[in-house]
């Protein structure tokens, strides 16, 4: 087969590709591995890279893969073209740069109906980091309302790179795809590398694989890697026998050997994808290199939250479920937590928001476990008055206010790319939420991009959707952890039914306190099924209230008739009743449906 | 020879009432004739398979049964009596509207053995009467009543339902007590229920009409109650009451989980451990019918837990209660060995009240009876 067949190195190219959410990264993909005859439309799922419901469902892609396709040019020689995909979200920055560094060239995938965003802007700045050869492509030209000459234009200006060629394309219709694997070929350059220096090999994605173990695909930049060969992680210095090398067409095909310039997957009895890091450097445990790659850091969790078993699930399950998840998951911990509330369960951390959203329905969905969520929180510092150094994820961990000398909060830099008519509304959002204003750039006439330094507790409540409603969801968001800064905080504790509830509790701004207090009151009162008797709702900062709120008492909640046609349909209604309080949890006297927890993740600061 | 509840249905009414969603069609009087006789058929294939069972109660519903002229009626019990073994019948009810009945047909009914009388009178507040799209008024009540005990009648109930749009304590404490003046054997006092696909429900949503608020509409309940036990009447059931002697057999075969079978169109039973329940759709009904099929459209397999649970729900809305010692009779098995963390429970809450006999609803659990249901499902 053509796959182990030699192929010379300045015959391979190695990409990615860059676009906005809907801007036809999967489709595009979809289109190359047809057009290069890897699979016939017929065999292929709707859209082979994302292969996960609930990426698909999204239209993100989560883990990142990548597929080998074999094109025969225009100028009569065969290709490799190693497409490497790479995750769409803010959360993912890093993961998205070791992907790009494993690539000499990125198509920038821009919508020919709404030009450039922010978090495409971000990844093409990643791109350039990498000196990635930047190949212009605009989709979606079917579209009416198509304008491929002012998105040109736009490419050109924002980004700084010649667009007057771009291939115009319809990822969707299949046009001019040929016109991108032959931008492919021409302008990305072929990949360098020494084949007789010591291995040196990039790990941009590792997986858990229950027959294999751990799978991870890499990037050889010197060397060659084969079978049999002891090849060691440059960061944990652990080293690994080789037992299976390949290349992903259809499907994991194993080959002889990985060479410099390739791209491919490698099996070496690895049990945890802790231990196969992206980013991480392989090389050759006899001759190992001198220099791993640049850029390896050890990703670690921004935004923590409590996952608790819901009413009747079992603690067991969560904990299984949740280390399947991490065996594919490096960036994903969890440490075994106790609420007064909510009885045992885990407190986890996540790269981001969205990174915790996943999570959650990946628990719910995929293993079918009813759990309840407490509010995500951040990393404070705190200086206690002993001159004690605390880091504290969990409101409920925090000292008494009166043996705090200070407290710092984690800063995000945040840049917003938003149609000037928005401009107003974005900036009374963000100062809201407490930024600070930096600048702003106009992109062009119609568009600008603004840069404010945000509290990341902020940002965590609930601020994408509440940027994504104020702009009709034109804007887009990126952020990345600018540092540490004092802050005047306060822990904010909800009561129900004169219960502190440990799980509700968070840490505020202090002049947000109030507004906050009520907000929370309120939404648990609406979330709150009434009871036998009346459940008073207060906020409290310390022991003082701040807040109250009273789900009335139910008084009537009877089947007046129940004859013999009856039954079987009041007995559906009474099931119905009993499933709600599966998803509740029992908090003194009180049933606390798994929503009420979620209220306080919500903002509504109209 | 086991005891057996027959319940038989009319779907014929002169007009849908707003808050009804029975099985139940106006303007379709040429159909009556054609659904006595699949009846009929029907009551042909269940012959042999009831030959073990005696009737003790039937239940002639509706619809307004006493829409049809009597001599449908009749025949129907006739066909009825030709299948089943009616030799220990204790009690034929027919449902009747006021407005619906005169001297010809009481005396047909009387005639085929009828001996109870079951009127949907509502209210007897013109107003209310006509917001509720009831054909008939409170004079059409009266006059009828009348006519009944000059028959011969001694076993008349009156349906009765409270919570109605804008209505007053006032309004349904008047009601009752011209009802309870009449010297009627047992009252149905019912809260509104605003079914799924009903009239009222829609124009509830659409916030055309107002409902009492809840704590009204529980003084509406209770005070009735207190009226109605000071008048000599025994609370039995949820919604129902009776002079001594007078509760309604054929509902107690539902509520103390014994055999019935039912006919017609829509129409449930539950026999052997299972529940079932016919076509609602004349077409349907009678193709089965045609094929020589009983005309089942969907069943419930009962397990010994279900049925344990449907014993204590529908046990429980028996005012009295359940019988500890009854349960343990039946199922081989004490109330507490299934059930004692519910009791509990519901028992400190204070909508249980058990002692070594019995377990019933307290007052407060007669108002949040679900809280306890839902507790006692498998």
């Amino acid at each position: 087969m053509q796959i182990d067949k030699q192929i010379k190195q300045s015959n391979v190219r190695n990409f990615s590709i860059i676009a906005h959410i809907d801007h036809g990264k999967s489709t595009l993909a979809d289109r190359l591995i047809e057009k290069t005859g890897l699979l016939t439309s017929r065999q292929m799922q709707d859209q082979i890279l994302d292969s996960m419901d609930l990426e698909r469902e999204r239209g993100i892609t989560i883990k990142l893969k990548n597929v080998r396709l074999t094109y025969k040019a225009k100028d009569g020689e065969e290709y490799i073209l190693n497409l490497i995909d790479t995750p769409g979200h803010v959360d993912f920055t890093y993961e998205v740069s070791r992907s790009l560094a494993a690539c000499e060239g990125a198509l920038l995938i821009i919508d020919a109906t709404q030009g450039i965003e922010a978090q495409t802007l971000a990844n093409v700045y990643l791109a350039l980091e990498q000196d990635l050869e930047i190949v212009p492509i605009i989709n979606k030209i079917d579209l009416p309302s198509a304008r491929p000459e002012e998105v040109k234009k736009e490419i050109e200006e924002i980004i700084g790179i010649d667009a007057s060629d771009a291939p115009l394309i319809s990822a969707k219709d299949g046009i001019n795809i040929e016109d991108v694997l032959e931008a492919i070929v021409n302008k990305i350059p072929a990949p360098k590398g020494d084949i007789n220096a010591p291995l040196k090999a990039l790990i941009f994605d590792s997986y858990y694989d229950t027959y294999k173990g751990v799978v991870s695909y890499i990037r050889v930049f010197d060397g060659v890697i084969r079978p049999g060969m002891e090849i060691r992680m440059m960061s944990s210095n652990k080293h690994y026998e080789v037992t299976e090398v390949g290349v992903t067409t259809s499907g994991q095909k194993p080959v002889k050997e990985l060479k410099a310039g390739d791209v491919g997957y490698l099996v070496a009895n690895i049990k945890n994808v802790k231990d196969a890091r992206v980013g991480d450097t392989i090389t050759d445990h006899n001759n190992p290199t001198a220099n791993p790659l640049p850029g390896y850091k050890k990703v670690v969790p921004m935004v923590y939250c409590g996952i608790y078993p819901a009413e009747g699930e079992d603690y067991n399950s969560v904990r299984d479920a949740l280390e399947k998840l991490q065996v594919n998951d490096a960036s994903l911990v969890f440490e075994p937590e106790t609420s007064a509330a909510l009885g045992f369960g885990f407190r986890c951390g996540f790269l981001g928001l969205l990174h915790m959203e996943i999570i959650q329905e990946r628990l719910e969905r995929e293993f079918d476990l009813n759990i309840v969520t407490t509010a995500p929180s951040v990393i404070y510092k705190i200086k206690t008055k002993s001159g004690e150094l605390l880091s504290i994820q969990n409101p409920t961990n925090m000292p008494d206010a009166t043996e705090i000398e200070y407290m710092e909060e984690p800063i995000v830099a945040a840049s917003i790319m938003t149609p000037t008519d928005y401009v107003g509304a974005v900036m009374e959002l963000c100062q809201n939420r407490r930024g600070v204003f930096k600048n702003m750039e106009y992109l062009e006439e119609t568009r600008v991009l603004i840069h404010y330094d945000l509290p990341l507790n902020e940002v965590i409540y609930d601020f994408f959707d509440a940027l994504k409603s104020r702009t009709r969801g034109y804007a887009s968001l990126d952020y990345e952890l600018k540092g540490y800064q004092r802050s005047e905080l306060v822990k904010l504790d909800i009561l129900i039914n004169g219960e502190l509830v440990d799980a509700l509790s968070i840490i505020v701004h202090k002049d947000k306190a109030y507004a906050r207090g009520r907000n929370i009151a309120e939404k648990l009162k609406e979330e709150i099924p009434r009871h036998q008797f009346a459940i008073p709702i207060q906020a409290a900062i310390g022991s003082k209230i701040i807040a109250r709120e009273t789900v009335k008492a139910l008084r009537k909640d009877v089947l007046a008739k129940c004859y013999g046609g009856d039954i079987t349909r009041k007995k559906k209604l009474l099931e119905k009743q009993k499933e709600g309080k599966k998803r509740m949890r029992q908090i003194g006297s009180v049933e606390v449906p798994q929503e009420a927890f979620l209220a306080v993740l919500k903002y509504d600061d109209k | 020879m086991k005891e057996l509840g027959v319940y038989i249905h009319i779907p014929f009414c002169s007009s849908k009432c707003y808050y009804c969603d029975f099985v139940s069609f106006s303007n379709q009087d040429y159909k009556i004739a054609g659904y006595i006789d699949y009846l009929k058929r029907e009551m042909d294939l269940y012959k042999e398979y009831l030959k073990d069972y005696t009737v003790k109660t039937i239940f002639i519903g509706g619809g307004t049964p006493s829409y049809l002229e009597g001599h449908f009626i009749v025949e129907i019990l006739e066909h009825l009596d030709k299948n089943f073994n009616l030799k220990q019948v204790e009690e034929i009810t027919i449902e009747a509207n006021p407005g619906t009945l005169n001297g010809k047909k009481l005396y047909q009914y009387k005639g085929a053995g009828i001996n109870r009388i079951s009127l949907g009178v509502q209210s007897l507040n013109d107003r209310l009467l006509k917001s509720l799209g009831r054909s008939h008024t409170s004079m059409d009540f009266f006059r009828n009543y009348e006519l009944i005990r000059e028959m011969g009648f001694n076993n008349i109930n009156v349906d009765l339902i409270f919570g109605l749009p804008d209505q007053t304590i006032e309004d349904c404490i008047n009601t009752l007590k011209k009802v309870i003046d009449l010297g009627v054997e047992h009252i149905s006092y019912y809260s509104l229920i605003l079914e799924e696909n009903t009239m009222m429900k829609k124009w509830y949503q659409e916030g055309r009409i107002q409902l009492p608020q809840e704590e009204i509409e529980r003084q509406m309940y209770h005070r009735g109650i207190d009226l109605l036990k000071d008048s000599g009447y025994k609370h039995y059931e949820i919604s129902n009451f009776s002079k001594e002697g007078f509760e309604c057999k054929h509902n107690l075969f539902y509520w103390k989980l014994k055999p019935y079978i039912g006919l017609g169109i829509g129409a449930h039973s539950n026999i052997s451990n299972k529940r079932f329940w016919n076509h609602s759709d004349f077409k349907y009904y009678y193709n089965s019918l045609d094929q020589g099929k009983i005309p089942i459209s969907g069943e419930e397999i009962i397990d010994k837990d279900m049925e344990i649970a449907e014993y204590m729900i529908l046990g429980l809305r028996l005012v009295k209660g359940i019988n500890k010692k009854e349960f343990a009779n039946r199922f081989k098995l004490n109330i507490e060995d299934i059930y004692k963390g519910v009791l509990d429970k519901h028992e400190k809450g204070g909508l249980l009240y058990t002692d070594h006999e019995w377990v019933r609803f307290t007052p407060k659990g007669l108002d949040l009876s679900n809280l306890v249901y839902v507790d006692l499902l498998p």
